[in-house]
């Protein structure tokens, strides 16, 4: 018997202190939810919004650099190399590009808040977790200016809409988001012998960028030592060149890039002539067809299954991930051509996934998510939760590297970290209402889950609250 | 909402009272009398911290636990004030600190948040009311500001007059307690207690371990806070770790050697002036067993001691109806059966401090048991 509880941890977002159970009957809760999800969040700004402040930005500190040259000239050549480096003029950090600079990070605020307050109160709280699943499998980071306002979009925009989809509508979207364009800088590669390049002053400066071509093939579909080569990359590289964002942007590239801001393009001008050869394959010249094709068979490669399946089994079931489920989900995955919710299901029917001896441990988000949760916390602020989960060691869609957060418990059950999520627990736990008994909660929220142990540390502790940050810190509330 | 260093929480009143309200605009206080709060949450020993060391019966009780007593400051042939206590003792000497013995809330089972709820609310029983007895202090106090020196806003200053609440930093060090407990689980799991083992390594080793240096912080915070012809003049101090179920000895001395750290820290602050105008009451929301447990500890009981300190107490004595600890004296044949009521100490010093009609003051702040304040001299007129 598999208590409803452990299904809202493994499957959900865990459960909410101030609600009902999920019901009798867990996997079909979970299953439900691939026909219930609704993608769309309000309040939200879009790519396009975010793309005009971007090109704003950008203008203001072209507009100053070259007003810091202009002085730089005007100092004799004499005095110029008397003066330190320091000494001379720089570009102006002004108002309006400080202004700028701020219009970004609030967009990422707005967009934390609507991430967290969706999994906070979401109906289909399963439908969330595989929406932060595929946003930490096709990882953008919000930390470059050019990218702090588009990074959080990647998940409203291309991957909410599409993970009840095919994989590979979901890769295109994500693939042609300008997050990711800007992000693994796409958006200024450039084929060597296409039109630009032929035409422009300085050929030996730009040219081709392999970036998104070599984290699509290693990170979002074929996996890492999966058969292809370098060979492969730099061909899958030209065939991309032309993908690009509309209206970034002042350089040689982004002229050329017209049409709404913000949005995917495609300019012929950039694009590498000639067919294209990967893995054996041979991609005739269409303009961005090309590339298209090219994901489309990336989309449904077995090593792309096997590749998605791990990370699944991993996330669902176990740091180790069985390698019966993992054949499981390949099998699911490719007999339906990437059909996600055919792959979903597959996962819920996997006995090894209902199992909690092989819990897995809550990553900062998760615990986050799940303490709010269950302290009955239905809103909160995006400053807040960003700054929150930067103490906590995971700052929300900032991860180190393409690769994304790691989905393994020995990220993130460290010494530090621990004594940090206590620290948290207080402050959490402080604020909630005081009306809240922990005792009534833990059994709620924890279910089986919950050992004498902790159920005797909440009852003897001396206020509600330290009976509140107790729970949020116990073994089990630290797993799911 | 996490982040914020400085909040206002307002009462029923809602946002936009709150806005509209003079006193946010930190007008200049009606009175220079100052009122803090320091609540000792988890039920703090009496017996301990102000140990009847005269009583026949208490070495026999309380064993390897009456050992601290005896190095503390003998107040009275009755009485040792705790070692701990160092400077509250200095203050007792100079007539500042006023001992209460054998005192409890109406409060009468043995569940800290019930206990508290009364303590905090000063109703007959637990959820008896939804607003704090200080909120309503506050409310006869037109002009005075109140502020609660912690995260959010507890529940003897909750109510209709909106009241501000300051906690230092994002992530403040976890109490002690809170820290102790969790730890208590961690020992138990393979993979939490190793790590858990190594992050207090590695913090002791910084020079950070909690406690260490939060009393004194924290006295500091609050003398600023209530400093100044605008500053607040009604304040909240909440302690935690209280509990001592085991190790009293050595967790009761730390607690202690905070709370007297903070009372030192608040005096030295405020300045002279201001300290001839200040009550400090300290209380916790029950006791514990007269008789020591298994463990090294006590556990939850009914009667222990409330301190009243500062310049205008009339301190240097102890207020106790000692009702003895023989097995026929104690209540309930366990605790240290309580012969003063904590809310008829409240009042009565409430009143005098303040300026208040004695009566009035005690149906306000204590509508449903409505004590007879104490009449004796508490506060220097």
């Amino acid at each position: 018997m598999i208590s409803t509880s452990f299904a809202e941890s493994r499957f959900g977002l865990g459960a909410r202190g101030d609600e009902p159970a999920a019901g009798s009957d867990p996997r079909g809760w979970a299953a439900a939810q691939l026909t219930r999800f609704d993608p769309h969040v309000a309040g939200i700004p879009d790519s396009r919004s975010v793309a005009v402040e971007l090109a704003d930005y950008l203008d203001l500190k072209q507009a100053a650099r070259r007003l810091a040259r202009d002085q730089q000239a005007m100092i004799p050549a004499a005095a110029s190399s008397m003066l330190t480096p320091a000494a001379m003029p720089k570009p102006a950090k002004t108002p309006e590009i400080m202004a700028a600079q701020q219009a970004g990070r609030s967009a990422y605020a707005t967009l934390v808040g609507a991430r967290i307050n969706s999994a906070l109160v979401t109906p289909t709280p399963f439908a969330e977790r595989l929406t932060h699943f595929w946003a930490n499998h096709f990882a953008v980071s919000a930390a470059k200016q050019t990218t702090v306002g588009f990074a959080g979009l990647l998940e409203f925009e291309a991957i909410r809409p599409h993970i009840m989809g095919r994989f590979g509508d979901l890769l295109l979207a994500v693939e042609q988001h300008p997050a990711m364009l800007l992000f693994l800088d796409q958006a200024t590669s450039i084929g060597p012998d296409s039109m630009t390049a032929q035409r422009g002053r300085n050929r030996a400066k730009k040219g081709l960028n392999e970036n998104l071509a070599r984290e699509i093939m290693e990170l979002h579909t074929l996996g890492v030592r999966s058969g292809y080569t370098q060979a492969d990359v730099t061909e899958f590289a030209r065939a991309l060149t032309g993908w690009t964002v509309a209206g970034i942007g002042r350089g040689q590239t982004a002229q050329l890039a017209q049409g709404d801001p913000g949005q995917f393009t495609f300019v012929d001008g950039l694009h590498e002539p000639g067919d294209r050869t990967i893995m054996g394959r041979r991609y005739r010249d269409g303009g961005q067809e090309q590339a298209r094709a090219i994901l489309s068979d990336l989309a449904v490669h077995p090593a792309t299954a096997h590749h998605l399946a791990i990370k699944l089994a991993t996330h669902f079931a176990s740091d180790n991930p069985p390698p019966a489920m993992v054949k499981r989900l390949e099998e699911a995955f490719l007999k339906s051509g990437g059909d996600l919710p055919t792959v979903y299901r597959a996962l819920i029917a996997s006995p090894e996934a209902w199992t909690m001896a092989t819990p897995k441990f809550r990553n900062p988000w998760d615990w986050t998510v799940a303490s709010l949760r269950a302290i009955g916390v239905e809103r909160i602020d995006g400053d807040a939760t960003a700054n929150l989960l930067n103490q906590l060691g995971q700052p929300i869609w900032k991860p180190d590297s393409p690769a994304g957060f790691d989905d393994v418990a020995a990220a993130w059950a460290g010494p530090d970290a621990l004594v940090r999520r206590v620290e948290a627990a207080q402050r959490l736990a402080a604020r909630a209402s005081s009306k809240l008994d922990a005792r009534l909660i833990a059994p709620l929220v924890l279910g089986a889950q919950l050992t004498p142990a902790t159920a005797t540390a909440i009852s003897r502790s001396e206020s509600p609250a330290t009976g509140l940050a107790l729970m949020l810190v116990s073994p089990e509330f630290l797993r799911r | 909402m996490l982040d914020r260093r400085k909040f206002l929480v307002a009462g029923s009143a809602g946002a936009a009272a709150l806005l509209a309200n003079p006193r946010i605009a930190f007008a200049r206080a009606a009175t220079d009398k100052r009122f803090l709060f320091i609540i000792q949450r988890g039920a703090a020993d009496g017996l301990a911290i102000l140990a009847p060391t005269g009583d026949p019966a208490y070495a026999g009780l309380r064993g390897d636990l009456a050992k601290d007593a005896a190095s503390g400051m003998r107040v009275d042939p009755m009485f040792t004030l705790h070692s701990a206590l160092a400077e509250t003792a200095k203050m007792y000497a100079a007539k500042q600190a006023l001992l209460v013995h054998a005192v409890a809330s109406p409060y009468r089972d043995r569940s800290h948040f019930d206990g508290q709820n009364v303590l905090e609310s000063g109703a007959a029983r637990a959820y008896g009311l939804k607003d704090g007895w200080m909120n309503r202090l506050l409310a006869q106090l037109p002009g005075d500001r109140a502020i609660a020196l912690s995260p959010a806003v507890p529940l003897a200053l909750r109510g209709a007059i909106p009241v501000e609440s300051y906690a230092p930093s994002a992530l403040p060090n976890a109490a002690d307690d809170l820290m102790l407990r969790a730890g208590d689980l961690y020992a138990r799991d393979a993979q939490l207690g190793p790590l858990w083992n190594q992050a207090l390594a590695a913090r002791a080793k910084a020079g950070e371990m909690a406690g260490g240096k939060g009393g004194a912080a924290l006295g500091m915070l609050a003398a600023r806070q209530m400093s100044g012809a605008d500053g607040a003049r009604i304040g909240m101090i909440e302690t935690n770790g209280w509990d001592t179920h085991t190790g009293q000895n050595y967790r009761l001395a730390a607690q202690l050697k905070q709370l007297d750290a903070t009372i030192a820290a608040f005096r030295d602050g405020l300045g002279s002036a201001a300290w001839a105008n200040t009550v400090v009451l300290v209380a916790t929301e029950f006791g514990r067993t007269a008789k020591a447990n298994g463990t090294g500890g006590t556990d939850h009981g009914t009667g222990s001691v409330a301190m009243l300190i500062g310049g205008a107490v009339a301190g240097g004595r102890v207020i106790a109806d000692w009702p003895g600890l023989s097995t026929g004296a104690l209540y309930e044949g366990r605790d240290l059966r309580p012969t003063s009521d904590l809310d008829a100490l409240v009042a009565g010093t409430m009143a005098q401090h303040f300026g208040l009609d004695p009566a009035r003051a005690a149906g306000l702040l204590f509508p449903e048991t409505r004590p007879t304040p104490m009449a004796q001299r508490l506060v220097i007129a």
